[in-house]
């Protein structure tokens, strides 16, 4: 039985492509595991720089790697860096946020402040930062993004708070006897799921960015696991002359956000139900 | 259930935006609270819930039944809105959860209380939706809000209010945000409602037409001050205080003196 939020999302083509694309993300990274069509790691000298074909369908790179199954293997990277840190964000972004929107003023107001500063601070930069000091390595990656993004959700996310706690009903809930965390779970936070929702996808879109971004510059994913940023970087040297190979990790990042953030919008349109019908109940 | 409220005081800051109020409501009786905005009026029925905004501190004593609510710890409050005291608030655009059905949200109250199963609750909610006179009770109550007219959200909200029979309705501006005709038809039977549950009532307005047909003592409010009190039919006839003759006059002027024969 397929709930209802779930038909209305695949009723749009932006919800069918994010949730096909994530579907198939999924997929590749679980398939990896067991099985890719060559060993994505074996380098092999008589077979360099090879344009697609039967065996190779993506080609191979200057060490003679199968590109198709290093980027099949470099999904499951992928996968978990846009997981885990939406998971961190999401939960860094809310609990902030219930804080700097409700809490005491002498702990709301500073907070809020905290928070217009650490948004200056861009996620590369953070991530940069993080991984000066503790080394370069996934968890970093997700520490920063989830962190870095958390505090943009936060902000967000207090605003609506704001507003939804003011709205008519959250006083009505009060007033006909459920108490504050009770009316936070149950009218607050559902009303501001769908900016929510929205933020989450982005940062899901923007830790596989950030993931690709650190990898190439160094500082992401260690040598042992594979990555789409680091074979983007191990290419970038002979892109004039074998730009095709580029294409492949270059269409792999591309369509992994873009699936994030289509999906978020879907997803946004069909758990708000004044988006979903218009239609009213005769008088 | 009787409402006794001796000298209510509410200051924000260094700022008295109520002074020293007292009114007392008999039990089963009737008694309407007016003044333009910024009088203190909505304020007085927050203080009266407990549920004043951060900020905004009360001073006086509260008491239902004779027991104070003023001050009293949030888990009693909590116990004695919804099934002690039902409230209506002014914005039917806003008051209901737009997520939620319309059955959910009139079986909240109950939900909350009692452990009542799916069948029973959705049975409640049919029939509050039935009492409120909501058009087709069994299917309504699957609808949004969205998919209602501000008379039927408010027609909603007074189910609500009455799901647990309380004793005491506060209602603030429950009519206001309505155009006239509909006003008319939700005020008659909110009147008619309150009076078969036998409950009291404050009735907040800064409209005296629509007070006159509701209740027959009122205390007007001014700058968060009692400037006059009485019976609605007198002060109609003869306002003693500018205030009160301002708010005659709108009376007269929106409804052509409709409210006088009461």
């Amino acid at each position: 039985m397929i709930p209802g939020w779930a038909r209305e999302v695949l009723r749009r083509p932006a919800g069918v492509f994010g949730a096909v694309v994530i579907a198939l993300l999924v997929a590749a990274a679980i398939v990896s595991v067991f099985w890719t069509p060559r060993d994505p790691f074996a380098a092999d000298p008589f077979q360099r720089w090879l344009g697609p074909s039967a065996a190779h369908p993506f080609g191979t790179d200057g060490v003679g790697r199968d590109i198709l199954s290093y980027v099949l293997a470099a999904t499951r990277t992928t996968v978990l860096v846009a997981a885990l840190s939406s998971v961190v964000a999401a939960l860094v972004g809310l609990v902030l946020a219930a804080i700097a929107a409700l809490g005491p003023r002498w702990v709301r107001e500073p907070l809020a402040v905290l928070i217009d500063v650490l948004i200056a601070f861009p996620v590369l930069l953070i991530a940069i930062m993080l991984s000066a000091v503790l080394g370069s390595s996934l968890g970093t990656v997700i520490a920063a993004v989830g962190i870095g993004f958390g505090v943009n959700i936060a902000r967000v996310s207090r605003g609506e708070i704001r507003r939804v706690a003011r709205a008519g009903y959250v006083l009505a809930a009060r007033a006909s006897g459920l108490g504050p965390v009770r009316t936070l779970l149950d009218h607050v936070l559902p009303n501001i799921a769908p900016v929510f929702i929205v933020q989450l996808s982005l940062s899901a879109g923007v830790a596989v960015l950030s993931e690709a971004g650190l990898s190439f510059l160094g500082y992401g994913a260690p040598p042992s696991r594979p990555s789409w940023g680091r074979l983007l970087s191990d290419l970038q040297d002979y892109v004039t002359v074998h730009p095709l190979t580029v294409v492949w990790p270059g269409l792999a990042i591309t369509l992994s956000v873009l699936a994030f953030n289509l999906f978020g919008d879907a997803l946004r349109e069909a758990t708000d139900p004044r988006l979903r019908s218009r239609r009213r109940i005769a008088r | 259930m009787t409402l006794e409220v001796r000298g209510l005081t509410i200051r924000i800051g260094d700022r008295t935006v109520v002074d020293d109020v007292s009114f007392t409501v008999p039990d089963g009786g009737r008694f309407g609270l007016i003044g333009g905005s910024g009088s203190g009026k909505s304020l007085t029925v927050l203080a009266i819930l407990g549920l004043l905004p951060d900020g905004a501190d009360a001073t006086g004593s509260v008491l239902l039944d004779g027991v104070e609510l003023l001050g009293a710890p949030e888990r009693r409050l909590a116990r004695v809105r919804g099934s002690r005291i039902g409230t209506v608030f002014q914005d039917p655009q806003t008051a209901l959860n737009p997520l939620r059905t319309i059955g959910r949200q009139l079986a909240e109250p109950l939900r909350l209380r009692g452990r009542l199963t799916r069948t029973a609750t959705r049975a409640e909610a049919v029939r509050l939706a039935g009492l409120v006179r909501l058009p087709d009770p069994g299917r309504v109550v699957d609808a949004y809000p969205h998919q209602l007219s501000g008379g039927q959200r408010q027609r909603v909200a007074i189910g609500i209010a009455l799901a647990l029979s309380p004793g005491l309705l506060l209602a603030d501006e429950p009519t206001t945000a309505l155009d006239v005709t509909t006003q008319a038809e939700v005020l008659g039977l909110f009147d008619r409602l309150v009076a078969d549950a036998g409950a009291s009532l404050v009735f907040v307005t800064h409209d005296l037409a629509v007070l006159a047909g509701i209740t027959r003592e009122v205390l007007v409010l001014s700058e968060g001050r009692a400037v006059e009190r009485g019976p609605v039919a007198q002060v109609l006839a003869a306002p003693q205080h500018p205030v009160t003759a301002a708010l005659v006059a709108a009376a007269r002027a929106t409804s052509f003196g409709a409210g006088e024969g009461s």
